[in-house]
């Protein structure tokens, strides 16, 4: 009854963790992407004296002002969550992970702060140039928030530059450059900071094709198209670059999470990345012979070129990270589910034998208990799992969404090129059909941008850091019935304020721009 | 030579520090929940919003850095206080959820629930944002109900998996049931409501609100000073939380608290200090029509006495996170602590605070030139 209990909190802390994060990203993307556009139109006003193009980026500055407000209310929620929802993890490895957040802090959030009062109210009060300086610190300020939460996710995907000390019982730091520059780190903030520039760049193009659909404001929508396309198609192709970084990363560091993206079951070498797919739904276990796919068309050796730049290497899939038994990239054996799970239990025994030994001064014993922990601290999370099952994600949510975010990035390469193409040859007022198409793109760009963090968190299950924690190892000791609570006034919450912040957003569009 | 001792006393004093500057930072809480009071017609309410408006990202991100900063260095406080008095901490955050949004949507257009629902909003966080952050601050020195036995996470104790779990089923809230608890919780509340008396005497150009802050100050600064007595002068008389630097075992220690001050006399000159400036702010505002500087006497004043306050309640040797169901549980600035590592990572990051501070004031300095009057608000191409 206990564990039931136990396990339906965590459910509920995870649904809340999601539900906080997801409602977040609604709004972040839009700041960090409209944040670089407002500067740079600024820059324009600046260097040409042109009075519209300051109007131009105040309109905008608007619109990212109400974006902010809701982006730090829902912010504040996600730090605070890993203390009240998931305080095992916050003790266990907040000596590593509290570092990035505190920073994100002191170098971020302040010059956020700081400077957008400048930006708001000092139009009359500083200089031109000191205010155009403000504008880009606040961008500044949002992008550097960014790379630090980004490093504290990375760490998690891949716990690197730590040792775990059984005598405080938690992970402590040993290598802040290794967090801090860690390759998924470094390709996690490049791909989600470009795909946000990617997402405002949409935005601003998809707005201001409303207003030449309806014939108002068509100077300064046009304006507005001019940057944000060359941004967009910019952002897109660095999304298409990090993206493949991305890739590479998470088949070297999280096998479990590739195979459930490409629905792979059964590794091989040479394998083909799945260009569009239709899962079996008759595909139970890991381990029958249903054919996993209904429908799948593929591009040959891609996904071996992609995970380890070679055509013709191994690409685990399910069965195989849990059956173990192929060779790793270093040479080695993989091990299999039950291996690393024999091993994980044999590290909890020795850390339960450490305390004890140490709370009795026998030191020996204790330093005999060291070493097996160390020797078998790498599956350190595999002794809280029971069965092979748990360690796979939901690969059907894993696959679409991946799939969808990959197709939606490709299309607004195109999108982008063919709106540059007409806006340069000045046809673009009168094409109708891709003005409607510029304002609906705006969903394809926040559901990709969406599906992006779903493919991250849901396809890294069941651990908040790989390998070391499961979820439900990590999360408090509140009651399910609290947590219940709390998701309830969250969902509502949130739900509200978001109904609020779009029909203001829609006024503020309606009512346009001052000239 | 920097020891680990020393960093970790370093970064309580980091986050005493932040914590006093939270609590200076609160006017801004402090004026919504005056809102309707303070200000009567729509202009003077408009005013009132927008000169807290221009400050409240200020206080936001001192929250949300005191939280990050004591998660970076005491992360077993982080773990236990924030996982334990979950409706404490979910309570404080929701207000300032509410607040987030509430100064930019409140005056737009098509803002669907109306100014007035925004306003509440502010009101809620006004009241709950002071009150509850004064009866969490309280609880370090009357205690709190947990056990943390860190070898359940793999032996499956009680508790399951838990490695600090909260003792009462009411998550923190158990902590209204102290009736010294409430004594700083409304000292909090009433002391962010005179500063932000002082703020609209030194920032607006309006006579209305100019006389009326004053009395106001009075009207605040009276219960702060009863409520803010009473808690001391309780603290000082009661039992502490101490700490035998030999065996770091904990027990009750008579007038602990009292102790302290005497033991570390900087601390308390520096307190006493903190005190009358916070005194002079408020009595000199109140006797003098003239006197216009109140709050940064009463800011200043703020910042150093909350900062000793805790300091108080975190060196010499005492608890500064203290558990009366499991004593031995209570977390102390040592055994609480983030590796040497990461302590001295962070302190080389601290370097830049004085780097903060500086562009923090300039635009301080340049958005404040002069008073706000309501001539500006529309003028400034912003207004809430």
């Amino acid at each position: 009854m206990d564990l039931l209990l136990n396990a339906s909190a965590v459910g509920w802390a995870r649904g809340q963790f999601a539900l906080t994060a997801g409602y977040h990203w609604i709004f972040v993307p839009l700041t960090l992407g409209l944040a670089v556009i407002m500067s740079i139109m600024e820059t324009m006003y600046v260097r040409t004296g042109d009075e519209k193009w300051k109007k131009t980026a105040k309109f905008w500055q608007i619109i990212f002002g109400i974006n902010f407000a809701i982006g730090v209310a829902t912010g504040i929620i996600l730090e605070f969550q890993f203390g009240t929802n998931w305080s095992n993890y916050s003790l266990f490895v907040g000596d590593i992970f509290g570092a990035p957040l505190a920073i994100e802090g002191i170098v971020a959030f302040f010059l956020e702060a700081t400077f957008i009062s400048i930006m708001f109210f000092g139009w009359d009060r500083v200089s031109k140039k000191m205010h155009l300086a403000s504008t880009w610190l606040v961008t500044l300020g949002a992008t550097l928030s960014a790379f630090w939460i980004l490093v504290a996710n990375a760490w998690m995907q891949y716990p690197i530059g730590m040792e775990f000390n059984p005598e405080t019982m938690r992970n402590e730091m040993v290598d802040f450059w290794a967090v801090a520059g860690s390759p998924v780190a470094i390709n996690k903030f490049f791909h989600t900071v470009t795909s946000s520039w990617g997402l405002g760049a949409a935005f601003v193009v998809g707005v201001s094709s409303w207003y030449l659909i309806k014939k108002r404001h068509q100077d300064f929508a046009l304006r507005s198209i001019k940057i944000a396309t060359i941004f967009g198609l910019v952002s897109f192709i660095l999304i298409a670059v990090s993206g493949d970084g991305s890739a590479y990363e998470v088949t070297q560091k999280q096998p479990m999470k590739l195979a459930a993206m490409e629905g792979l079951y059964e590794g091989k070498e040479g394998a083909g990345l799945v260009a569009v797919g239709l899962l079996n739904p008759k595909k139970e276990a890991y381990n029958d012979d249903v054919n996993p796919y209904l429908f799948k068309i593929e591009i040959p050796k891609l996904l071996s070129l992609m995970g380890y730049r070679n055509i013709n290497a191994f690409v685990p899939g399910i069965k195989d990270v849990i059956d173990g038994g192929y060779t790793l990239p270093d040479g080695s054996t993989a091990l299999s589910f039950q291996e690393k799970r024999e091993r994980g239990l044999l590290a909890h025994k020795a850390l339960a034998d450490f305390q004890q030994a140490k709370s009795e001064g026998r030191d020996t014993d204790a330093a005999n208990f060291e070493t097996i922990i160390k020797d078998n601290y790498s599956y350190f999370g595999y002794g809280f799992l029971e069965k092979e099952e748990d360690l796979i994600p939901n690969v059907p949510l894993t696959f679409y969404m991946f799939h969808f975010m990959v197709m939606v990035g490709g299309y607004f390469i195109l999108f982008f090129a063919v709106v540059w193409y007409f806006h340069s040859r000045k046809k673009l007022e009168n094409f109708t059909a891709l003005q409607y198409i510029g304002l609906w793109s705006i969903v394809l760009a926040y559901l990709a941008s969406q599906f992006g963090w779903v493919v991250a968190e849901v396809g890294r299950q069941p651990w908040t850091i790989q390998d070391v924690l499961p979820v439900q190892a990590a999360a408090s000791g509140v009651s399910a019935g609290n947590v219940i609570t709390t998701f309830i006034l969250f969902a509502v919450l949130f739900t509200v304020l978001l109904i609020a912040e779009v029909t203001i957003m829609l006024k503020q569009i309606r009512k346009g721009p001052d000239f | 030579m920097i020891t680990y001792e020393f960093l970790q006393n370093y970064w309580w004093f980091i986050i005493s520090l932040l914590g006093g500057l939270l609590v200076f930072l609160l006017f801004v809480q402090g004026g919504q929940s005056m809102i309707n009071s303070i200000s009567k017609t729509e202009d003077e309410k408009k005013l009132v919003i927008n000169a807290l408006g221009r400050k409240w990202e200020y206080t936001f991100t001192t929250l949300v850095t005191f939280g990050g900063a004591f998660f970076a260095s005491f992360p077993l406080f982080y773990a236990t206080s924030f996982g334990g008095a979950y409706w404490v901490w979910m309570l404080l955050l929701f207000s300032f959820v509410v607040q987030a949004v509430s100064y930019e949507f409140q005056s737009k257009p098509g803002n669907v629930f109306g100014p007035k629902t925004y306003r509440s909003f502010l009101f809620f966080n006004g009241i709950i944002g002071t009150f509850v952050l004064g009866v969490a601050v309280a609880t370090f020195f009357t205690g709190s109900e947990f056990t943390i036995n860190k070898v359940n996470l793999v032996s499956f104790g009680t508790a399951g998996n838990v490695m600090s779990g909260w003792d009462n089923p009411l998550h923190g809230l158990e902590a209204l049931g102290n009736l010294r608890n409430w004594c700083l919780g409304l000292a909090v509340l009433f002391l962010a409501r005179t500063m932000a008396s002082l703020f609209f005497v030194n920032r607006l150009d309006h006579d209305v609100l100019h006389k009326r802050s004053r009395k106001y100050t009075l009207y605040n600064g009276v219960p702060f000073v009863v409520f803010f007595l009473a808690f001391l002068i309780w603290t000082l008389v009661s039992d502490g939380y101490a700490v035998n630097p030999d065996t770091q075992e904990v027990y009750m220690e008579p007038y602990k608290y009292l102790n302290n001050f005497i033991q570390m006399p900087v601390v308390l000159v520096l307190f006493l200090f903190g005190v009358v400036s916070v005194l002079w702010g408020i009595f000199g505002t109140v006797a003098n029509k003239s006197f216009n500087k109140g709050i940064w006497f009463a800011g200043a004043g703020t910042v150093v006495a909350v900062t000793m306050l805790l300091l108080v309640a975190g060196y010499n040797h005492t608890a500064y996170y203290p558990s009366y169901t499991n004593l031995q549980s209570s977390l102390t600035v040592q055994n609480s602590s983030s590796s040497e590592f990461t302590l001295t990572a962070m302190s080389i990051v601290s370097l830049l605070v004085p780097f903060v501070f500086a562009y923090i004031v300039y635009a301080w300095r340049a958005l404040e030139g002069k008073k706000l009057k309501l001539e500006d608000l529309n003028k400034d191409g912003h207004a809430y």
